[in-house]
């Protein structure tokens, strides 16, 4: 059970979610609901006033982002937050930071390369620069030079037209086939729950909702208020 | 002199003065860089490296300018004194930021940056108590030899000028070098752009701005060290107008802008020289600073600056 105050603010409200390895899990929410809030729990920006987060087994609620980071927790922020004025390879390299350079280093910059040819193509130019779905390329790759187990991604659609919009989902799946577990913040709903197993969702600080993917696509909740369906449609 | 002699002299003159304002200038931009803050304490870092530099100069039995060195006892010297000088500003700098600043960080307004006037106040005043009010003669080994550039009435380049171009071009490759090429820099260009991502990759904030404080003092020290050396004198009071006209520098080329405060650095050193021999030396800050008022309507953000930091 998780609580998260700023200040006075109660936040998370004895929030409880569970990622078991290989699995993309999901968090809807709107506006104010404690998705980020929850986002930068899990990476040790605010601590928990009460609770934990236990990660393969172990308690990392104390342990200073470095640590998390080369435990093998690696974050896509939302609205991707790259190096502006860094070129697009610096900023792979700045996902690799805890890292040592080396042979690993060269593998994984090529399994980003492969995912993404076009990040290669731009790895010399000022990430500033590129078009919002480059950008989320980028940040996505950033994220795995970290060698992650668990990616955690927050609004990884926002911004993005639909064509990368469905590109980035992809790409998700085709990273979490490869053995990292995914969990993601997501507006989309719609997108979120068909490539998700399973999904919680978030209201003022509170878990609502919780169950597998296919579950809450037939929420009569979900569908209202989060993948547009009007109640008794036609 | 002819008045192009006279021109290209105050010229050479403008770029050994900026190229000290440029060192001094590069502490202020690399700071606020990181932590946006407008670190005054800078200004008596510098003071307190020509008195360091002054104490090592002592050391060598250096005294007054009667001393002169030449060809490798010279080149040693200096380099020692340099040396040492750059690291202990720098460790000045790290002791400032741990004990003064870092418990201030995360606080709104501005109590950081008061706090580092008073530090700044803390080293004139402990100077002044130990080493006295008086102006100091400089101890200086450096032989008077000049190169005349059209003659012997023609603009002279002199040996100390050609080691300030010298020093201050290698220091400023070094730095540009750091900031570009190693881990380190680059955590220091990341926190810069974005402190949280930064701290999401792992980026030890602390250690990188350890290291801004570091080198900025370290630059500092060599600026202090330049300066003494060119004027014959050291006093508790220098730290002040150079200072202040190397900060206008950083604000010049755009603070936070590493090659800006380069730039500044000399465009000041030039405006100073040359308004020295063309209006009057007592004109020169008035100069420098309606430029400044003048730039900064124009471009608010400085020459080479970015208003908004590109953060989302």
């Amino acid at each position: 059970m998780v609580n998260t105050h700023y200040g006075d603010l109660h936040v998370l409200k004895n929030v409880n979610y569970r990622l078991d390895q290989g699995e993309i899990v999901c968090l809807l929410g709107g506006n104010a609901s404690g998705k980020t809030t929850t986002m930068k729990t899990i990476m040790g920006i605010v601590r928990p006033t009460s609770g934990s987060v236990i990660y393969e087994g172990e308690a990392i609620e104390g342990l200073a982002t470095v640590e998390r980071v080369k435990r093998g927790i690696a974050p896509v922020l939302e609205a991707r937050r790259l190096f502006p004025r860094m070129t697009v390879f610096e900023n792979l390299e700045m996902g690799a930071y805890t890292r040592k350079k080396g042979a690993e280093f060269d593998q994984d910059l090529d399994r980003v390369y492969s995912l993404f040819p076009r990040v290669k193509e731009r790895r010399d130019q000022v990430s500033g620069t590129l078009s919002g779905g480059e950008q989320q390329m980028v940040a996505i790759g950033r994220a795995l030079m970290a060698r992650p187990r668990l990616i955690c991604m927050d609004e990884p659609s926002m911004g993005l037209s639909p064509l990368y919009v469905e590109q980035t989902f992809d790409i998700i799946q085709e990273i979490n086939r490869q053995g990292v577990s995914i969990f993601m913040v997501e507006q989309n709903a719609a997108m979120a729950l068909l490539i998700a197993n399973r999904a919680y969702v978030l209201q003022t600080g509170q878990v609502i909702l919780s169950g597998s993917a296919a579950e809450l696509r037939e929420n009569e909740t979900v569908r209202e208020a989060y993948l547009g369906e009007m109640q008794g449609g036609h | 002199m002819t008045p192009f002699d006279l021109l290209l002299q105050q010229l050479i003159n403008g770029l050994s003065l900026g190229a000290m304002y440029a060192l001094l200038a590069l502490g202020f931009t690399i700071v606020y860089g990181i932590l946006e803050l407008i670190n005054f304490s800078h200004f008596n870092v510098f003071m307190v490296g020509s008195f360091i530099a002054m104490g090592v100069l002592h050391l060598f039995g250096i005294e007054g300018q009667s001393v002169l060195l030449h060809g490798l006892p010279l080149v040693g010297v200096l380099l020692v004194v340099l040396v040492v000088t750059m690291i202990a500003c720098g460790f000045l700098g790290v002791i400032i930021e741990r004990f003064a600043l870092r418990p201030l960080r995360g606080v709104k307004g501005p109590m950081a940056m008061i706090t580092t006037i008073g530090v700044s106040y803390i080293l004139s005043n402990v100077v002044l108590l130990t080493q006295g009010a008086n102006e100091k003669n400089y101890p200086n080994p450096i032989p008077h030899w000049s190169f005349y550039i059209g003659g012997i009435n023609g603009a002279r380049i002199t040996v100390f000028q050609i080691l300030i171009w010298v020093i201050s071009t290698l220091l400023m490759g070094g730095l540009f070098w750091f900031v570009q090429r190693s881990r380190l820099g680059k955590a220091m260009r990341a926190t810069a752009q974005d402190p949280d991502a930064a701290l999401m990759m792992g980026v030890e904030v602390n250690r990188v701005i350890m290291t801004a404080f570091f080198m900025g003092s370290a630059l500092a020290g060599a600026a202090g060290l330049i300066f003494s050396l060119y004027y014959n004198f050291t006093s508790f009071g220098i730290g002040f107008s150079a200072g202040l006209r190397a900060f206008t520098a950083a604000v010049l080329g755009g603070i936070g802008n590493i090659p800006g405060a380069m730039v500044g650095g000399i465009i000041i050193g030039l405006i100073e020289s040359l308004a020295g021999q063309y209006i009057a030396v007592k004109w020169a800050d008035v100069i420098i600073f309606s430029i400044l008022v003048l730039v900064l309507i124009c471009r608010p953000a400085g020459l080479f600056g970015r208003l908004a930091p590109t953060k989302s």
